[in-house]
C-alpha cells in the first residue's frame, strides 16, 4: 500500500506544476531553477484513498550542494520504501542530463516512476524520446506528460500503483555517464533543425554586449509597464470607486455619527473642511482601505504580472549571468539577483529565496541588503505616492540612496565577513512562453497572498494608532526619540510615531506621515529612513528563521548604525 | 596541448581534459554533465574576470570565472 509520493527531480523541470495537476494545491513555479526552496505536501485522491504527495526543491544529484538540495536529499533518504513512490520528473528536452539523477535513485533502491515532461516543447525542438524502449532499458514505468496542459496527468494517476525497485549496484559517476550515454543513443532521436528566432535570442541574451542591450531594455520597458499599470488600474478603477461610489456613503456615516466623536474618530478620523480627505483622516473605514485598495494594490498586481512573466519566459538566470561580475564586488554572485527582485516585491519571499545561495555568509550578506536597501511594492508605491507630487528629482532620490547603501554597504560587508563568497554554476533555461491561465493563476495567487496578509494588519494597525493617539500614549514615546528625530534627521517629533508604526506595516507608516506637513526635503528623509531602518515585523520574523538569533541581531545592529548614519548624513547635506 | 577554458576563444569546441577540483566541485560538476572526455562549446566570457557560458549537451550553463578556470581543455 502507497501511502506517500514524493516528486523528485532536476531544478526547473516543472515539478511544482506536476505537483499542482496531482493535488490542485498551488505552489508558486517558475522558468528558472530553484523556485522552490521548501517542501510543499498536498493530497492526491486515489479511488477511496488519500495519498500525501511531496513536492522537493529540484536537484542535480543525490549529492547535495545546496540547503535546498539537502532538504530534498534528506527527506528522500528517511522515506520507507515500502509505503511511498517516487515519481521522478524530468525534462524531456533534456533527457541525457536528467538521466543522471534517475540512475543515482535507481542505484539508491527508490520505488521509482519516471515522468517525462514538457513533451511538447521537446516534439517541437526537435527531439523524439521513444518512451517504451526507455522503460525496457530502465526497468520502471516511463509516463510522457505536458504538465502546463495536463496531458499525460491521468496516465500517470492510473500507473502510481506501478512504482518500482531496480535493484542496481552502485556505479562510479564514469561508468554513470557511460550508461546514459548509451540509454539516449537507443531511446532519443535528434531531428536536425535549423536556429530559429527564440534560439538566436537566447544566445543573444547572454553574450556581453547584445545580452546588455538586451537586458537595459527588459528592465525599462518592465518598469514603464509596471507604472503605466499601476497607474491606468488606479485612474480608471480605484479612485473612481473610492471618490464616486464609497466617499458619499462615508459622508453619510460620518453625518449618522455626528461628524466628531470617539467613534468618529477611529472610524471616519479627522475631517478636513468638513470633507473626508482619503489620505489624511487616518481612520479605520477611510485611510486604511484607501492606502491599501487605491495606492497599493494596484502596484503589486502590475508588479507581479510583470515578474511573473519574465520569471516563467526565463529571462532572470539571463540577468544573473549578467550582473555577476557587480555582484561580485559586494560578496555575492549573478544568482542572488533573484532573491533581490523577489525582494522587490515582498522582502519576504526574497530573503526565503536566499536559500538557493550555496554558503552561510551570501545568506547573510543577501538578507541583510535585501532588508535594508530593497524597497517592497507596498513602500514604494507610497514612496510614489508621497514624493511623486514635488518631482521625480525625489522619488529617484530615494533609489538612488537605497542603491548606492547596497553597493557600499555590500562592499564592507564583504572585505569585514570572515570566509569567502563560493562562484556561481548555473543552468540557464531555454525561453519558454507560458499558457496564459497559468501566468494568470500565478498573479491570482501572488494577489491574494498579499492581501491576506496586509488587510487585516492595515486595518488593526490604524485602529491601534487611533487608540494610541486619542489616549495620548504617543506624546511619551516621541519625548523620548525626539532628540535624535529632531536633531540628528532634522523631522518633526510626531514623525516618530510613523517610524514606530513602520516596524507594523511600511505602507501605513508612510501613511502617517501625509498628514504631518513635511517639506518635500523631510519628506524625502522620512521616505529614506522608513525603507532603510527596521523592516516590518513579517520580514524581521523570516530573518530569524532563516539567520538563527545571532545573525539577526547583528543584521538589526547594521540596520540601526546604517540608518542613523545615512540620516544624518541626508539632513546635514540637504536641509542645513 | 591543453587550453584553459578562461583561454579558449568564443565558439571553440573542444573536448575536456581535466577539472582541477575539490572532490565535492568535481561532483556538482559532474551532475550537470560536466566531466572528462565531455565536448563543450563556449558560447560567451564577460570582462573583468566576469562568468562564462557554455553549451554541454542540450543545456547551457553559466560558470562563474574561477569555476571556469577550474576546466581545461584539449586543444586539437
Amino acid at each position: 500500500m502507497i501511502n506517500k509520493i514524493f516528486l523528485i527531480g532536476n531544478p526547473n523541470v516543472g515539478k511544482s506544476v506536476v505537483f499542482s495537476r496531482l493535488t490542485g494545491v498551488h505552489v508558486i513555479s517558475s522558468n528558472y531553477p530553484g523556485t522552490t526552496v521548501g517542501i510543499s505536501k498536498g493530497f492526491l485522491t486515489l479511488g477511496e484513498e488519500k495519498i500525501e504527495v511531496v513536492d522537493l526543491p529540484g536537484t542535480y544529484s543525490l549529492e547535495s550542494t545546496s540547503r535546498a538540495e539537502e532538504v530534498a536529499v534528506g527527506l528522500l533518504k528517511e522515506a520507507p520504501k515500502e509505503t511511498s513512490a517516487v515519481i521522478n520528473i524530468i525534462d524531456s528536452t533534456n533527457l541525457e542530463r536528467n538521466l543522471f539523477l534517475t540512475l543515482q535513485l535507481l542505484e539508491a533502491g527508490m520505488p521509482l516512476i519516471v515522468v517525462l515532461n514538457m513533451c511538447d516543447e521537446a516534439g517541437h525542438r526537435g527531439v523524439d524520446i521513444n518512451a517504451l524502449e526507455l522503460e525496457k532499458m530502465l526497468g520502471v514505468p516511463v509516463i510522457p506528460t505536458c504538465a502546463v496542459t495536463g496531458a499525460g496527468i491521468k496516465s500517470l494517476i492510473s500507473r502510481i500503483k506501478e512504482s518500482r525497485i531496480v535493484k542496481e549496484g552502485k556505479l562510479t559517476h564514469e561508468e554513470r555517464w557511460l550508461k546514459i550515454g548509451k540509454i539516449v543513443e537507443a531511446c532519443q532521436k535528434l531531428n536536425h533543425r535549423h536556429h530559429t528566432l527564440r534560439e538566436t535570442l537566447e544566445d543573444a541574451s547572454i553574450r556581453p554586449l547584445t545580452g546588455l542591450l538586451m537586458s537595459v531594455a527588459v528592465v525599462y520597458a518592465s518598469f514603464k509597464v509596471v507604472r503605466f499599470l499601476g497607474e491606468f488600474l488606479i485612474n480608471r478603477i480605484f479612485d473612481p470607486f473610492f471618490f464616486d461610489l464609497y466617499q458619499p456613503l462615508l459622508m453619510k456615516l460620518s453625518a449618522l455619527l455626528g461628524g466628531d466623536g470617539f467613534l468618529h474618530h477611529l472610524l471616519i478620523g479627522d475631517l478636513i473642511n468638513g470633507k473626508i480627505d482619503f489620505k489624511q483622516a487616518l481612520g479605520v473605514l477611510t485611510t486604511a482601505p484607501y492606502i491599501e485598495f487605491a495606492m497599493v494594490l494596484p502596484y503589486v498586481v502590475s508588479f507581479y504580472l510583470i515578474l511573473s512573466l519574465l520569471e516563467d519566459i526565463g529571462y532572470l538566470p539571463r540577468l544573473a549571468i549578467l550582473l555577476d561580475n557587480i555582484l561580485h564586488r559586494i560578496g555575492l554572485h549573478g544568482f542572488a539577483i533573484i532573491p533581490v527582485l523577489l525582494g522587490f516585491g515582498c522582502n519576504v519571499p526574497g530573503i526565503m529565496a536566499t536559500r538557493v545561495l550555496e554558503s552561510k555568509r551570501e545568506r547573510f550578506i543577501a538578507a541583510t541588503l535585501i532588508s535594508i536597501g530593497v524597497p517592497c511594492v507596498p513602500l514604494q508605491a507610497m514612496i510614489f505616492g508621497l514624493l511623486g507630487g514635488f518631482g521625480g528629482f525625489y522619488v529617484g532620490g530615494v533609489y538612488l540612496v537605497l542603491f548606492s547603501v547596497l553597493i557600499i554597504l555590500g562592499a564592507v560587508l564583504n572585505r569585514t565577513l570572515k570566509g569567502f563568497s563560493p562562484e556561481f554554476l548555473l543552468e540557464i533555461p531555454p525561453y519558454r512562453f507560458p499558457p496564459l491561465a497559468l501566468l494568470g493563476q500565478k498573479l491570482y495567487y501572488r494577489v491574494k497572498g498579499f492581501l491576506i496578509e496586509a488587510v487585516p494588519v492595515v486595518l488593526l494597525g490604524v485602529l491601534l494608532i487611533n487608540l494610541l493617539i486619542y489616549a495620548r500614549l504617543f506624546d511619551y514615546v516621541t519625548g523620548i526619540f525626539a532628540p535624535i528625530i529632531k536633531g540628528l534627521f532634522g523631522l518633526p517629533k510626531e514623525a516618530v510615531v510613523a517610524l514606530v508604526i513602520g516596524f507594523l506595516r511600511k505602507d501605513v507608516a508612510v501613511g502617517m506621515l501625509m498628514p504631518l506637513g513635511l517639506s518635500a526635503k523631510q519628506l524625502f528623509i522620512a521616505a529614506t529612513l522608513l525603507a532603510m531602518s527596521f523592516p516590518c515585523v513579517a520580514t524581521f520574523v523570516v530573518l530569524f528563521k532563516e539567520l538563527g538569533f545571532k545573525n539577526l541581531i547583528k543584521a538589526t545592529s547594521i540596520m540601526i548604525g546604517i540608518s542613523l548614519v545615512v540620516g544624518g548624513i541626508l539632513n546635514f547635506a540637504i536641509l542645513r | 596541448m591543453k587550453i584553459s577554458l578562461i583561454k579558449a576563444k568564443k565558439n571553440y569546441k573542444g573536448k575536456i581534459a581535466e577539472i582541477v577540483a575539490s572532490a565535492a566541485t568535481q561532483n556538482k560538476f559532474m551532475s550537470l554533465g560536466l566531466y572528462k572526455g565531455r565536448e563543450i562549446t563556449k558560447i560567451s566570457h564577460f570582462a573583468l574576470s566576469g562568468p562564462v557560458a557554455v553549451k554541454v549537451g542540450r543545456s547551457v550553463i553559466a560558470l562563474g570565472h574561477s569555476m571556469a578556470a577550474k576546466i581545461i581543455l584539449e586543444l586539437e
